[in-house]
């Protein structure tokens, strides 16, 4: 991360990378841990949530790193915006800088518009999600949620199960998880696989029952409903049946394994209200480390003065 | 922010040569005791105090004044000691590069307690000024005290320290390093 300016996916971190934001993630941790979780870091820097697509809980957790970190939020959305009136993405960006920003938190259903938007401004560019590509953050906090429960992702074996093919945290997390050493297995119906994995470093089963006995972790991702335009699936319920996290399979899950998921979960659909609550799902635990590691990444980005040139 | 980091940062970054050692580990022994034995007089005894050792140069510094104090007060209760690291507090962050060293540790609540700040060298006092305001954060001491092995002046800010190892007058360019070995003085030689 060193020296980089904008955060647009995981790819661009590499291992060193990676590393080095969930080390910083460690004392952010201690900070949001205190009776006052707030440090002066970034006062006088304003920071702009720029979401084209629903979200709650992404950009609750940067405006809430950015407000720890004491700088100015400022939030525009789609549906109250002049968006609706028909502004180009390079008019509202040009707006938005002009009023004089340090950093935009983007949200965009088109995969590539942070990318674009980086190349109009000179405010830093957060990726909060870009169409089926990449949502790095995500990976990040998965991947500080891991590390702090396995110890290492070395040689370690992680299940992502469910729709690959719409999702961009697991396009993120595959990259994050396979640069930090995992074997990686994903498992779905091959209607939810991308067409193609060349250059994937992963497994790929359609097997979930044969797969659970063997993994450290296993991630489920939502059924994303508002993306299933094609027929993809027969049924949902089939889908549960065949690839649902059941409470009859969580207990074929090794004893340390743990339950992860990116959040809103379709409870009932990939897993059960039961497995859900169970000890090992780290699924608010992940929400609580989403907060430190966007300081981390605001802070790196912004604060620390690594990216200056001398 | 202890020397030692301000040698591996930009702007200074290079070798550090060493020009002359000013204190050796026996040296820097019998200053420990004496700063634990003002610590002790200043405070008549030990009650409500702390030690909170600052990343990375104060923090071994802070634990053996720790157990030195421990040896000669030995009726008295545990000193507990924390760390501190100052990076998100930095009046400079953005003018040059800042990374936290360490996690802070304080495992115990301030409030009411007299902090001693623990520090190896104490140069332009922005590091205690970035100190005192994080030690705020955390709650609210009955007092703050600052302890440091070398002083070597240059002071930028309107700060004093209580206990001394060393007063060390020296020029702005050079560099000191504090080990447990003892300190020594010299000058960053760029890398070409």
């Amino acid at each position: 991360m060193t020296g980089m300016k904008h955060l647009l996916g995981i790819q661009d971190l590499g291992r060193d990378g990676i590393e080095e934001v969930m080390r910083i993630t460690d004392s952010f941790v201690e900070v949001s841990s205190r009776q006052i979780p707030k440090v002066p870091t970034l006062r006088g820097k304003t920071v702009v949530s720029l979401f084209y697509e629903d979200s709650t809980r992404t950009r609750l957790s940067f405006e809430t790193a950015a407000k720890r970190l004491s700088a100015d939020t400022m939030s525009f959305s789609v549906s109250t915006s002049s968006v609706k009136k028909g502004e180009s993405l390079k008019d509202t960006v040009e707006t938005i800088e002009a009023m004089g920003i340090d950093a935009i938190v983007v949200r965009h259903s088109s995969s590539g518009a942070p990318h674009r938007i980086a190349q109009w401004t000179e405010a830093s560019v957060i990726n909060a999600g870009d169409g089926w590509h990449e949502h790095p953050t995500q990976a990040l906090l998965d991947s500080y949620t891991l590390l702090n429960k396995l110890g290492t992702l070395d040689g370690r074996r992680i299940a992502i199960v469910g729709d690959i093919k719409h999702s961009r945290v697991a396009r993120s997390d595959v990259h994050a998880f396979t640069a930090l050493g995992a074997d990686v297995t994903l498992v779905a119906p091959p209607t939810l696989l991308p067409p193609s994995l060349d250059g994937w470093p992963v497994d790929v089963s359609h097997d979930l029952d044969e797969v659970i006995p063997k993994v450290d972790a296993i991630y489920l991702l939502r059924m994303q409903k508002e993306r299933m335009t094609e027929a993809l699936l027969p049924s949902l319920r089939e889908y549960t049946s065949l690839y649902g996290l059941t409470q009859r399979r969580a207990r074929h899950l090794q004893d340390h394994a743990i339950v992860m998921h990116p959040g809103p979960m379709n409870r009932g659909v990939e897993i059960a209200a039961e497995v859900a609550d169970a000890p090992n799902a780290v699924i608010t635990q992940q929400v609580a480390n989403g907060v430190a590691v966007r300081m981390a990444v605001l802070f790196l980005l912004l604060g620390s003065g690594v990216g200056l040139s001398e | 922010m202890a020397e030692r980091e301000r040698i591996l940062t930009p702007a200074h970054a290079g070798v550090f040569v060493a020009r002359s050692q000013v204190m050796d580990a026996g040296d820097m022994k019998r200053a420990v005791t004496r700063i634990a034995h003002e610590i002790v007089e200043r405070n008549h005894g030990l009650d409500g105090v702390v030690l909170i050792g600052l990343q990375t140069g104060g923090v071994p510094l802070a634990e053996r004044i720790g157990s030195e104090l421990e040896r000669i007060e030995a009726s008295a209760a545990t000193v507990p000691v924390g760390s501190l690291d100052v990076a998100f507090y930095r009046d400079d962050i953005g003018l040059r590069p800042v990374l936290p060293e360490a996690v802070t540790d304080i495992p115990f609540d301030i409030t009411g307690t007299t902090v001693v700040l623990v520090d190896d060298v104490l140069f332009t006092g922005r590091t205690i000024r970035a100190a005192l305001n994080a030690l705020n954060d955390y709650g609210r001491p009955k007092a703050v005290q600052l302890a440091v092995m070398i002083d070597r002046g240059h002071r930028e800010l309107p700060i004093r320290p209580d206990y001394v190892g060393k007063n060390l007058p020296t020029k702005r360019t050079e560099l000191v390093d504090v080990t447990a070995d003892g300190v020594s003085i010299g000058e960053v030689v760029n890398q070409t």
